[in-house]
């Protein structure tokens, strides 16, 4: 047989490879581009103590986790226990972006399940999640000690995403010179 | 005719109130830049819709964005730009061409590229095939029956 028979026959095959990577991805999952990075200077009232504001600069320093969540979010609620545990053995501070939810429903939602975040801020009008390109709940961003976007996880924190990538990701940045 | 133009005004009426929220601008410009942006801005909840479509909590969010930001004085391509920074190019419904976007563009013209060039090879083989010269012994045995031919017809 001619070489020239075997052409079509390798281009389909690169086709179906294509399509084949194609369908083993997530469309949900877009890739941000805020990764790498500052993370984005807004301030937001503080959701246990309104009269103060915290923003991401008083984070220098610190390798540190931003975790959107809202209590009409059921994913977050799967998503709770697995940061409660983290919490408990990593002294990584986790800040909880309260987005576009009712403090009051927020406040109690943390009562109820328990309080992961060290502190968390209120972004009532989704105006700081788009700054964050925020598009979905839940949605966990990893800040190094220069303040850089590392990492963006689409979706829950789940065990397997902890153990795989945060964990290891969290380690590598502490060591990082600030 | 008057019923269809009737029908096709309704239509239109429909399709611009499904997005409910209503936004006052200055100028008629900056109406129609809005307009334009919230067509061509991808709503990234439900990802098949544009902004203009969707009614999720985001879009509306994104919409209200734009059009303050076109109250403001920003260019079409500011807004863009502003949403492409925070979202990625998946936001735009029109990629722009660059090196990783470039199979996405070009690819449909270089298969019709190939689909042309594996015809030009098929048809010149082809025609090739049709005119080989038969060998001296092949060119005997098919005169000899062709003569067979004319004799039966003449029978």
């Amino acid at each position: 047989m001619k070489w020239q028979v075997w052409l079509p026959i390798a281009g389909f095959a690169l086709l179906v490879l294509f399509l084949a990577i194609g369908l083993t991805r997530d469309p949900r999952e877009v890739p941000s581009p805020l990764i790498g990075l500052a993370a984005p200077a807004v301030a937001m009232a503080q959701l246990h103590a309104p009269a103060q504001q915290w923003s991401p600069q008083q984070m220098r320093g610190k390798v540190w986790m931003l975790n959107v969540w809202a209590s009409w979010c059921s994913a977050c609620r799967a998503e709770h226990v697995v940061l409660n545990e983290f919490v408990r053995a990593n002294a990584t501070p986790l800040i909880g972006l309260n987005y576009k939810d009712e403090v009051g429903d927020a406040l109690a939602w943390l009562q109820q399940h328990g309080n992961p975040y060290t502190l968390s801020v209120v972004d009532a009008a989704g105006r700081a999640g788009i700054e964050w390109g925020v598009y979905g709940v839940p949605e966990t961003f990893v800040v190094d000690k220069r303040g850089i976007i590392r990492y963006k996880q689409i979706g829950p924190v789940t065990h397997a995403a902890l153990e795989t990538t945060l964990l290891p990701l969290l380690q590598r940045l502490q060591v990082e010179s600030p | 005719m008057r019923t269809i133009l009737v029908l096709l005004t309704l239509v239109g009426v429909q399709t611009v109130n499904a997005a409910v929220d209503v936004y006052e601008f200055k100028t008629t410009e900056q109406a129609e830049h809005y307009q334009q942006l919230v067509e061509e801005l991808r709503c990234l909840v439900c990802q098949n819709q544009n902004l203009a479509d969707s009614n999720s909590g985001l879009a509306q969010d994104l919409r209200h964005e734009v059009a303050t930001q076109i109250s403001n004085g920003a260019s079409e391509k500011q807004v863009v730009d502003f949403m492409v920074a925070r979202y990625g190019d998946f936001v735009r419904y029109k990629p722009p061409v660059k090196s990783t976007t470039l199979l996405l563009w070009f690819g449909p013209f270089l298969m019709l590229l190939i689909a042309v060039w594996g015809g030009l090879i098929f048809v010149r083989r082809r025609s090739n095939s049709a005119q080989r010269v038969l060998s001296p012994s092949t060119q005997a045995q098919l005169s000899h029956l062709l003569q067979d031919n004319d004799r039966d017809n003449t029978k």
